[in-house]
């Protein structure tokens, strides 16, 4: 087998080249479905991460956003179908000081304790899982990121 | 082999902005065969056009600097091509100046250049771009701290485990030694692996210097899903 080839940062300067027209709704098409998800990146002094690259997919939907100098990011997607688990996008985290990038998943608010069933999230500590929870607020979803310290969200090595 | 060796660490002090973004926690590690059959991003939507391939016709006039090729080959864990995926890259001018307003290097922008590009790999998994070489730059990380040349490259691959950003660097470059992004690998043949070869045979006379770098991708072909 061949060695992979390593991953670098993405670093501070990739805001004239990755971005694309359009490149935050994933939902484009059949809206009456989309949510919007909106969030923060922090760091581990709970400071705005302002040049981070989020990407979110779920089958064939795919969007990506950065984050602004509040760290804030916002995307569209259509709410996932359900499968056997509790329903979720996968959301990938690149930025300046993350030598590899993060994965992680946001699940939707968890309305009928589906949360049993899926063989992911039994993975997780109790204390720890509810930082893979979207919250409701009125229209959109709240979805935040930690990195570091107090509330660090969960990643995953896949 | 250990290829967790070959990749660099989240916390990495010698590279400052690792210390408050580094998670603490370790990644859960997750069965691979739940994660590798996951088909990886649909990035359909993103426009390519042939002509993205080629860094140094997006503007009126010709970029200065010294004129390149790039190109190589996009390869899976046994290596087969990862054909059809994307390639998107990007880097400084020859200045050493990126076209991004967060970039503040006291050294001039080019209007001939603006240093992203993107390209689709063939049935051989090959991919070509022609740009110029960027220049080094200078960074704040530590005293005198100045980064090699390199370029960008983002690729997506058949899954979501597939996924890379990574950096291609330059033979020969005396800054490669001094730099701490590329010497977090922890084994140096891992940070090889960053850096292009020279390449006569790519090398077009009385036009442009030829570069060659292969591209692995993590995971094996597809096999059978299981369910």
């Amino acid at each position: 087998m061949r060695a992979p080839t390593p991953s670098q940062t993405v670093g501070p300067f990739f805001g004239f080249a990755l971005p694309f027209d359009g490149d935050a709704n994933g939902a484009s098409g059949e809206s009456h479905d989309a949510i919007r998800v909106e969030g923060h990146v922090l760091d581990g002094i709970g400071e705005p991460v302002g040049d981070a690259l989020i990407e979110a997919s779920e089958g064939d939907q795919f969007a990506r956003c950065r984050t602004d100098s509040e760290g804030a990011f916002h995307f569209n997607l259509r709410r996932p179908v359900a499968g056997e688990g509790t329903p979720f996008f996968y959301i990938t985290v690149f930025a300046r000081g993350l030598l590899r990038h993060l994965h992680t998943r946001m699940y939707l608010p968890d309305e009928d304790g589906a949360t049993r069933v899926d063989r992911v999230l039994q993975q997780v500590d109790d204390s720890r899982r509810p930082t893979l929870f979207a919250r409701q607020e009125g229209e959109i979803l709240r979805f935040d990121i930690r990195l570091q310290g107090d509330g660090e969200t969960v990643f995953f090595a896949l | 082999m250990k290829t967790l060796e070959y990749e660099p660490p989240y916390l990495y002090p010698d590279y400052r902005s690792t210390e408050l973004r580094a998670p603490k926690h370790e990644p859960i590690r997750l069965p691979d065969e739940w994660f590798h059959n996951v088909p990886g991003p649909v990035f359909g939507r993103i426009p390519v056009q042939a002509e993205d391939a080629d860094l140094t016709r997006q503007h009126r006039g010709e970029p200065l600097g010294e004129r390149i090729i790039v190109t190589g080959r996009v390869l899976d864990g046994d290596g087969q091509p990862v054909r059809d995926t994307l390639v998107e890259v990007w880097q400084a001018n020859a200045a050493g100046r990126y076209v991004d307003p967060a970039d503040d290097h006291d050294a001039p922008l080019d209007p001939n250049f603006t240093g992203a590009g993107r390209a689709l790999t063939d049935d051989a998994g090959a991919y070509r771009f022609v740009t110029v070489k960027p220049g080094a730059y200078p960074w704040r990380n530590h005293l005198n701290a100045w980064r090699p040349a390199h370029i960008h490259f983002s690729l997506f691959g058949p899954s979501l485990a597939s996924r890379l950003v990574t950096q291609m660097y330059f033979p020969g470059d005396p800054l490669i030694t001094y730099d701490p992004i590329l010497c977090s690998i922890p084994d140096p043949r891992g940070r090889e692996l960053l850096v292009a070869r020279f390449d006569l045979e790519t090398t077009v006379p009385e036009w442009a210097l030829g570069y060659r770098w292969d591209i692995v991708l993590r995971g094996r072909r597809a096999t059978p899903a299981e369910s």
